[in-house]
């Protein structure tokens, strides 16, 4: 048995860890919100973000949180594209369509990413990486600390940006009658590519908090895409409340079962929540929509 | 079924068992191989997916059920590779109604079923590669000892003609879906669940039915992929690759019909051969091509390769009668 | 032959069917009628299994169908179709009746003759091999009584077949009821229009916000008040009565 204090540690370092699965998440259950779309390219659109942090820091000098100032735009542009010259025309907004065709650009991207770049792992090397905070007895990473709080600062300017502004009415005007959305003036389309393009820059945010502690290669996308499909299922298709909660929660519990089951099982108890979960209520935890 | 309605899909593997004795290199063989093991793992996806409308996105968790099965049965307990054949499928089918009942009671489709399939393969990955009696992550070696008891031939030619003989059991199963009762229910359920159950159709039964056929297929690949590589682990045997190839050449090749999966694993694996050739052997370039394959069809060919064919004879029979084409709906 | 004892059914605490009863004798042509929300799709969909009903019993021949699943209710001889046509869009016409001749019919050819002859039969021999989603609005109308009719059921429930047909084609279609009716084949059908519940029908059954308001014969179901509030509102049977509906319609 461990001790109360390793348990302790294992469960806010899973919390802070968590923040960052939110973020990852919170750009999938937004997309799925309005769109109605499961997107599969997500993983591969992150691994995108952090290989475009790595280059930031490795070609230019710059500091993979200062970063997300060129990335966040960078990722915005290729997600509004991607929707509104690829998933948007090629699927006629069918969904089984949507599904291949955005599983389409992820294999695209991830195996560029691979010709481009080679199957090596990357890091970036900063002075902060290993720092430490001490609360009480406890060590917690201090970039993940950082990780955790502009999660909850990226979930509250989301809340705000949807709840506040003209295109975050228009946006959840769109997610919930599209017809009548498009019948009051509104560029459905438009409204459909900013919202993938938003989408994006919760990913970038998510690889600039990543990076520092993190590693990137073409295929890292692939371990995250799960995690983020099981917080989005467990908080609720569209809920972004309930990926803030999904997120915290799935990061708790791998930090656990990798304390209890080792690294190599992990990530079983994740799957098997995701499982668990779509079989018994497929609406999630914590219901609500965007 | 009738005789005629075989001859077509004879016909095809006759096309194909001629190639490898032609005095092609060992490297057309190689690849005609991997080929074939892709296009049956295709046929079964194609059951499910594309005559029943369920898509899959782990059928990696029947192809690497068939996989692990032989390989460990031969391994750990030195049974006969045919046996292992056998139960290696039987194990893919007994994994396929375990997911079938679990997801079709709980009443996923569409994105929610393509999700929790792909979760089931990942933990049978996760499992797998941690697990003692599958070799860990170190992998699962197959002796290699050629000889007709343990499946292993010192000539290519012959495993060739043994997968092929499997494809057109593959295309006998398919025809015989678009020809009978079963294949008739399957396809309703696919297009309008609610009117098939007034129509006295069993949703949960038809789709069982379906489910466990195309594991069967699926989990077969996978048997003979041990069987010709002689090694798995757990990327190979139930990672992700698998499930986005056996997904893949249906869709290309035309999802629902006979000949699509062959088509389509053909038409996609000729194109990587054509791309390595062009771009040197640059890792996942094959991939990228198939990616842009797969968006290209939706977006341009609806129905796959097969459904353009069968719209070009159309429009040339209506040519040949002296008439305009029609206009399309 | 059927009979619904006490047919309820709530959706989240609103009572949309109220303790129906109503039976269906044996080779009858029977309707129900009654304006538009009254309950009466959702009397069909607990009749054919579709949904569970929160109270009450459905009976073929004495035999208690309440628990069964439409398939089996299906196999039982019970056959529906649905108000909303449903046809199997990527199938061709004869192909969608086929569907239903597998039900009696385990080979192939022989679902395919008996599709063909029920096509024959409901008017679609000209349209057997065109795509079921190009049919018009009448040909799927007929596609989903062929459909039906082709799993040879006892009983046909027929969900407003003539709605969204025009004078003629409505005009087309009695007659391939009544010869349905005619080869024996029991028939329960829910129809707004009027004219063709009085020409078609024995028994009416009236219902009006879930409640049954009347049965019988179409004359005497037409003269009820209460049939004649249900359709034009409180007071209208007064109103008859006294001569001044004109004024009004």
């Amino acid at each position: 048995m461990y001790s109360t204090e390793i348990v302790l540690e294992a469960v806010l370092n899973g919390l802070l860890t968590g923040g960052v699965y939110a973020l990852v998440a919170l750009g999938l259950t937004l997309v799925y919100g309005v769109l109605h779309i499961i997107n599969f390219a997500h993983g591969a659109l992150l691994t995108c973000a952090m290989f475009m942090v790595w280059a930031a820091w490795a070609w230019l000098g710059i500091d993979p949180y200062a970063a997300v100032l060129v990335v966040g735009p960078l990722m915005f542009g290729l997600g509004y594209g991607m929707q509104r010259l690829v998933i948007g025309p090629a699927s006629r907004h069918d969904d089984g369509n949507i599904l291949l065709v955005t599983l389409g650009l992820a294999i695209v991207l991830e195996n560029a990413l691979l010709a481009g770049f080679k199957s090596d792992t990357r890091t970036v090397a900063t002075d902060y990486a290993l720092e430490v905070v001490s609360i009480g007895p406890l060590l917690l990473s201090q970039p993940r600390l950082v990780g955790f709080a502009v999660t909850i600062v990226m979930t509250a300017l989301l809340w705000l940006v949807l709840n506040r502004t003209d295109i975050g009415k228009a946006i959840r005007a769109v997610a919930r009658e599209k017809t009548g959305a498009r019948l009051v003036g509104i560029d459905v389309d438009h409204v459909y590519a900013v919202t993938f393009g938003i989408g994006c820059v919760c990913l970038a945010v998510a690889a600039s908090l990543l990076m520092p502690t993190f590693y990137v290669n073409p295929r890292i996308g692939g371990a995250f895409v799960l995690v983020a499909f099981t917080i989005v299922v467990l908080g609720g298709m569209g809920s972004v409340v309930g990926a803030l909660l999904g997120g915290l929660l799935i990061g708790a519990v791998e930090s656990l079962s990798s304390l209890y089951l080792g690294d190599s099982l992990g990530q079983l108890g994740i799957f098997l929540i995701f499982i668990v979960v779509l079989l018994v209520r497929p609406t999630g935890l914590f219901g609500a929509r965007v | 079924m009738t005789a005629t309605d075989l001859l077509r899909p004879l016909l095809v593997v006759a096309v194909f068992a001629v190639v490898p004795w032609l005095g092609v290199s060992n490297a057309t063989l190689n690849f005609l191989v991997y080929m074939l093991i892709v296009a049956l793992a295709a046929q079964g996806w194609n059951i499910l997916g594309g005559f029943g409308g369920q898509y899959s996105f782990g059928h990696a968790a029947f192809f690497g059920t068939g996989a692990y099965a032989t390989a460990i049965l031969q391994v750990q307990l030195g049974v006969n590779a045919w046996v292992g054949l056998v139960c290696g499928v039987a194990a893919g089918v007994a994994v396929g109604l375990f997911v079938g009942f679990l997801s079709f009671r709980s009443g996923l489709r569409g994105s929610y079923f393509a999700l929790v399939t792909l979760a089931f393969a990942e933990v049978f990955r996760v499992v797998a590669n941690a697990a003692g009696f599958t070799g860990g992550a170190a992998g699962l070696l197959i002796r290699l000892e050629p000889g007709v008891a343990t499946l292993q031939f010192a000539d290519r030619r012959i495993t060739c003609m043994l997968v092929l003989g499997f494809v057109g059991l593959g295309l006998v199963i398919s025809t015989w879906l678009t020809r009978s009762r079963f294949g008739a229910h399957l396809i309703a359920v696919r297009e309008n669940e609610q009117a098939a159950e007034a129509l006295g159709v069993d949703p949960m039964r038809v789709k069982l039915g379906a489910i466990a056929l195309s594991a069967a297929l699926t989990a077969l690949a996978g048997c003979l992929y041990a069987q010709y590589f002689l090694f798995i682990d757990a990327t190979i045997a139930y990672g992700p690759w698998i499930s986005v190839e056996a997904l893949l050449a249906p869709l290309v090749g035309g999802a629902g019909t006979v000949f699509g999966p062959l088509i389509g694993a053909l038409a996609l694996h000729g194109l990587g051969e054509a791309t390595k050739g062009i771009a040197g052997s640059v890792p996942g370039i094959d991939l990228v091509v198939f990616g842009v394959v797969l968006i290209l069809v939706i977006a341009f060919l609806p129905g796959g390769l097969m459904g353009g064919l069968a719209r070009l004879a159309g429009r040339l029979r209506t040519i040949a009668r002296g008439r305009r084409p029609a206009v399309e709906a | 032959m059927l009979v619904a004892e006490g047919l309820t059914k709530k959706f989240s605490g609103l009572v949309a069917v109220d303790e129906v009863s109503l039976a269906v004798a044996e080779g009858s042509l029977t309707g129900l009628i009654g304006p538009n929300g009254a309950g009466k799709t959702t009397v069909f969909a607990m009749l054919a299994g579709f949904l569970h009903p929160t109270g009450g019993r459905v009976l073929l021949d004495g035999a208690d169908l309440t628990d069964e699943p439409p398939y089996r209710r299906a196999r039982r001889g019970i056959a529906r179709t649905f108000q909303i046509t449903q046809p199997f869009a990527g199938l061709s016409v004869h192909e969608n009746i086929a569907v239903g001749a597998y039900l009696r019919h385990a080979r192939r050819a022989d679902a395919m003759d008996r599709a063909a002859a029920v096509a024959e039969r409901v008017g679609l021999s000209h349209e057997l091999d065109k795509p079921a989603a190009a049919l018009t609005v009448a040909g799927r109308k007929r596609l989903e009584v062929a459909r039906a009719l082709a799993t040879e059921p006892r009983l046909l429930l027929l969900d407003e077949v003539l709605a969204g047909l025009n004078p003629s084609e409505v005009r087309d279609m009695i007659p391939v009821l009544r010869a349905i009716r005619d080869d024996g084949v029991t028939i329960f059908m829910i129809e707004h229009i009027m004219q063709a519940v009085m020409n078609l029908c024995e028994t009416v059954y009236v219902i009006a916000q879930g409640r049954l308001v009347a049965a019988g014969t179409p004359q005497h179901v037409c003269a009820e008040p209460q049939v004649i509030e249900a359709y034009l509102g409180h007071g209208a049977a007064a109103r008859i009565a006294a001569g001044g509906v004109h004024a009004r319609g």
